[in-house]
C-alpha cells in the first residue's frame, strides 16, 4: 500500500500530464473540424460555381411579335383538315411579322439574319397554339415567341459586369435586339422546354427530359438486376458456401472487380451484348446490363458486410427452436441485414447514375432527339448529356451544361437522402 | 519505500504457497485413463449418450463421455471454464452442426433414436430438444411474435385464437405473463435482461419440447432475476427434462437432481446433487467445489 505522501505525488504527476492530455485532445478535434471544413468549402465552391453558371438556363428569352395568323399566309384552305393545320408554314408568318417589324431591312442576307431572331422551333409553338385554339386563325395578335439562343445569350449577359456577349453579332443585329428591348418586347420566361424536350442542335430547343428518362430506364434495369443478383450471391457466399480455396478465389475476384475501371465493363458489354448477342446499340436495356456488371461487386460486398453484422445469437436463437436454414435467412438474417444492403444498393445506383465511360462504349452517346418511352428506345443518360453539351460550341450550351449538372446533383442528393432515410426507418424496427 | 518492500514480500509469499498447492494439486493428476465415477446412467433415460468424442479440427474437446439424462430430471453440468460443458450440451440438439470443423462421434440417443443419424432431420429434433442460451437473445420483434415464432414455423396451429392461447400459456409458464400482458406487441428487446431470458424460455417452451438445454442461462443476470429463473426451472421440471450448464455451484445445488462434473473434456463424476456437494466421490470434484480451482 502506498503511503500518503506518495499518493500526493501521483496525483501531482497526473495533474501535470492532464494539461498535456487536454491539449492533445483539442488538437485531435481541431484536425477533424479542419478536415470537415475543407470538405464543406470544396462543396460550397462547386455549388456556387455550378449554380452561378447554370441558374440562367432555367429562364429563356422570348420576343413579342405582332403576328398575322391569316389562313392565306399559312397556306390553309380547309380549316377542318388537321393535316393542313399541322403542315402549315408557321415559321413563314413569323418571318413576315419580323419583316413588318423592321421594314428598313432589305437584301437577302440581312433578311436571313433578321429571321434568326426567333428560334427555328418557334413555329411549332404557334402550331400547338392553333391546334388548341383554332378560333385564333385569321386574327392578328401579339405573340411571345421563343428567341434564338444567340439573342438569349446576349439578353442574359446584357446586365452582367463584363457587358453583353455579342459573339458573332454584327451592328445591325445588335440594333434590332436593342430596339426590341427598348420597346419592352423582350422578356425572360420560365424555360419549360428545358424540362420537356429531348436534345437538340439548337440550344434554345434542347431539353434534359430525354436524358432523364434514359437515366431512369437504365437505372431501373440496373436495380432490377443487380439488387436480387447481388443479394442472392451475398447470401450464398455468406451462408452456404464452404470456406475453401475456391470461395477465397471468388472473394478476391469480387474485390478486384469493384476496382476495375468502368470503361472496361463498357468494352465487355460491347463485346458480349452488342457484338455477340447482337442487341441494339444505345438502348437503356444494354446500358442497364453494363451498369449491373459494374455495380454488382459493390452490392455484393456491402450485402455480405450487412449479413456478417447480423448477431450470431439471433441465428442461434432461431435454429435453437428448429428453424430451417432458409427460415433463419428469410425471417431473421435478411430483415436485419436489409438496411445495410439497401444502403449499398443505393450507393451503387448513385454510382451508376453518374457513370459515363461504359455507356459511351455501347453507343449511349448518340445524338437523340426523341424522349425515350421504354427500355428499348435509343437514348442517352444524364452524365453523357452533360458531356455532349459541354463539348458543343454554342455559347448557350454552357449554362445548359451547368443546369444539367444541377439536375444530376439533385437526383444524387435525393438518392442519398433516401438511403439515409431508409436506413433510419428500417433500423427503427429494432 | 517501506511499503513497497512489504508488498514484494507478500507477493513472494503468495507465490510460494501457490507452488505448494500446485505440487499436490489434482490438476497434475494423470487423467489419461480416468473413469467416470458415481451414477452416470439412469433406468429411465430420456437421452442417453455413450462414448461421445467431440473434435474441433484436430483438437479433441470431449473425451469418451457416457451419460444419461433421466425423464423429467434436472441435470446440472459444472466444471472449470473451457472443460467442454457447452460443447457437450450443444451436441444434444446438434447445434454444433453449424461449426464446420466440429466432429461428433459416439452414440447419442433421444428415446432410443440416434440423433446423429444422417437421415434424421435436425428441424424436428430441435423442436423436441430446445435450447436457452447464455445471453438472452430475443428476436428483434414483438414479445408476441417472439413466442409465436416457433409454433408458426412448425405449423402447430391453424387459427389465431390457438396461437394466442399458446403465447399466453407459454408466457405464463415462463412467469412473464403478468409483466407483459399489456404490451404483447412491444419489442421483446425492450425488456430487462431477466425478462428477456424468461421470454427466451417462453419462446422455447411454446413449441412444447421434451428436453430443454440451458447454457448458463443466468450468467448475464442479476441475483433477483436469477432467483426467478431458478424458481422457474424447478416448476418446468414437472413437464420437461432439463440439462443446465452453470458456473454457479449454488445454482446447481438449488435446482438440480443430479450433477455432472466435467474436467478437461472428461466426465469425472455424476452423482445425486446433494452427494456431489457434500461428499463427492472423486478428488477432482472435491477440489473444484471447495474452490481450489475454477
Ligand atoms: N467453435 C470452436 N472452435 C474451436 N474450438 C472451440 C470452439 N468452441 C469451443 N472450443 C474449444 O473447446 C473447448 C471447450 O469449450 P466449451 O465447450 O465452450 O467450454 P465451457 O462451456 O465448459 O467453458 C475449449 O478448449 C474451447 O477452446
Ligand atoms: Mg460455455
Amino acid at each position: 500500500m502506498a503511503s500518503a505522501p506518495e499518493n500526493q505525488k501521483t496525483i501531482e504527476l497526473v495533474n501535470q500530464n492532464l494539461a498535456k492530455r487536454y491539449r492533445a485532445e483539442k488538437r485531435f478535434r481541431a484536425y477533424g473540424i479542419a478536415s470537415i471544413g475543407f470538405g464543406l468549402l470544396c462543396l460550397l465552391f462547386l455549388f456556387t460555381d455550378i449554380i452561378g453558371k447554370g441558374h440562367t438556363a432555367f429562364l429563356t428569352t422570348y420576343v413579342k411579335l405582332n403576328v398575322e395568323l391569316s389562313t392565306d399566309a399559312l397556306d390553309i384552305y380547309d380549316v377542318n383538315d388537321p393535316q393542313q393545320i399541322a403542315g402549315a408554314d408557321y415559321q413563314g408568318v413569323l418571318k413576315k411579322a419580323l419583316r413588318e417589324r423592321f421594314p428598313e431591312v432589305t437584301g437577302r442576307r440581312d433578311k436571313r439574319a433578321l429571321y434568326g431572331i426567333v428560334s427555328s422551333g418557334a413555329g411549332f409553338e404557334i402550331r400547338t397554339l392553333i391546334e388548341q385554339q383554332p378560333e385564333l386563325l385569321n386574327t392578328t395578335l401579339d405573340l411571345w415567341v421563343l428567341a434564338d439562343d444567340d439573342y438569349d445569350t446576349y439578353y442574359k449577359s446584357r446586365s452582367s459586369d463584363e457587358g453583353a456577349y455579342t459573339g458573332r453579332f454584327n451592328e445591325k443585329q445588335i440594333s434590332w435586339i436593342e430596339t426590341l428591348i427598348a420597346d419592352g418586347a423582350v422578356e425572360k420566361r420560365l424555360n419549360t422546354t428545358f424540362f420537356n424536350a429531348g436534345d437538340s442542335r439548337e440550344p434554345e430547343q434542347a431539353g434534359i427530359r430525354g436524358a432523364i428518362m434514359g437515366s431512369l430506364f437504365t437505372l431501373l434495369v440496373t436495380l432490377a438486376l443487380s439488387f436480387p443478383i447481388g443479394v442472392a450471391s451475398a447470401v450464398y457466399l455468406e451462408e452456404y458456401a464452404k470456406k475453401n480455396k475456391f470461395t477465397d478465389f471468388i472473394e478476391v475476384n469480387i474485390n478486384n472487380l469493384a476496382a476495375v475501371p468502368s470503361i472496361i465493363f463498357g468494352l465487355l458489354g460491347l463485346a458480349i451484348f452488342i457484338n455477340f448477342f447482337e442487341m441494339p446499340r444505345s438502348i437503356p436495356l444494354v446500358g442497364g446490363f453494363v451498369l449491373t456488371l459494374m455495380t454488382l461487386p459493390t452490392i455484393i460486398i456491402s450485402s455480405r458486410a450487412a449479413i456478417k453484422a447480423v448477431p450470431p445469437s439471433i441465428r442461434e436463437a432461431a435454429m435453437g427452436i428448429g428453424a430451417s436454414k432458409m427460415q433463419v435467412i428469410l425471417h431473421h438474417v435478411l430483415p436485419l441485414a436489409m438496411p445495410g444492403m439497401l444502403t449499398g444498393a443505393i450507393i451503387g445506383m448513385a454510382q451508376a447514375l453518374g457513370e459515363t465511360a461504359p455507356l459511351l462504349m455501347i453507343g449511349m452517346v448518340a445524338f437523340i432527339v426523341d424522349v425515350p418511352g421504354s427500355i428499348s428506345d435509343p437514348s442517352t443518360v444524364l452524365p453523357v448529356q452533360i458531356f455532349l453539351w459541354s463539348d458543343s460550341p454554342e455559347r448557350a450550351f454552357v449554362e445548359k451544361t451547368s443546369a444539367a449538372i444541377m439536375v444530376l446533383l439533385g437526383f444524387l442528393i435525393i438518392m442519398n437522402t433516401l438511403a439515409v432515410w431508409l436506413r433510419k426507418r428500417l433500423e427503427r424496427r429494432w | 519505500m517501506e511499503a513497497i518492500a512489504e508488498n514484494t514480500a507478500k507477493v513472494d509469499n503468495m507465490i510460494d504457497t501457490k507452488k505448494d498447492v500446485q505440487n499436490n494439486s489434482p490438476e497434475s493428476a494423470d487423467l489419461s485413463n480416468l473413469e467416470t465415477v458415481g451414477i452416470p446412467f439412469s433406468d429411465n433415460a430420456k437421452m442417453s449418450m455413450r462414448d461421445v468424442d467431440v473434435f474441433y479440427g484436430d483438437k479433441q474437446a470431449i473425451h469418451g463421455v457416457g451419460l444419461d439424462i433421466g425423464q423429467n430430471e434436472v441435470l446440472a453440468m459444472i466444471g472449470p471454464s473451457g472443460c467442454g460443458k457447452s460443447t457437450f450440451l450443444r451436441c444434444l440438439n446438434r447445434m454444433n452442426d453449424t461449426i464446420d470443423i466440429c466432429k461428433v462421434t459416439g452414440s447419442l440417443q433421444l428415446e432410443g433414436q440416434d440423433i446423429y443419424d444422417p437421415k434424421l432431420d435436425v428441424v424436428p429434433l430441435r423442436a423436441r430438444v430446445g435450447m436457452v442460451f447464455q445471453k438472452p437473445n430475443p428476436f428483434p420483434k414483438s414479445i408476441y411474435d417472439n413466442v409465436a415464432y416457433g409454433p408458426r414455423i412448425h405449423g402447430l396451429v391453424s387459427r389465431r385464437a390457438e396461437l394466442d392461447e399458446i403465447v399466453e400459456t407459454s408466457l405464463q409458464r415462463a412467469g412473464l405473463w403478468n409483466e407483459v400482458k399489456d404490451r404483447l406487441h412491444a419489442p421483446g428487446t425492450g425488456l430487462s435482461g431477466g425478462q428477456q431470458q424468461r421470454l427466451c424460455i417462453a419462446r422455447t417452451i411454446a413449441v412444447s419440447p421434451e428436453v430443454i438445454l440451458m447454457d448458463e442461462p443466468c450468467s448475464a443476470l442479476d441475483p433477483i432475476a436469477t432467483a426467478k429463473i431458478e424458481e422457474l426451472i424447478a416448476e418446468l421440471s414437472e413437464n420437461f427434462t432439463i440439462a443446465i450448464v452453470t458456473h454457479s455451484m449454488q445454482q446447481a445445488a438449488r435446482v438440480s437432481n443430479r450433477t455432472a462434473y466435467f474436467h478437461l473434456g472428461k466426465l469425472v463424476e455424476v452423482n445425486e446433487t446433494e452427494k456431489v456437494f457434500t461428499n463427492p466421490d472423486h478428488s477432482l470434484t472435491e477440489a473444484y467445489i471447495t474452490g481450489r480451482f475454477g
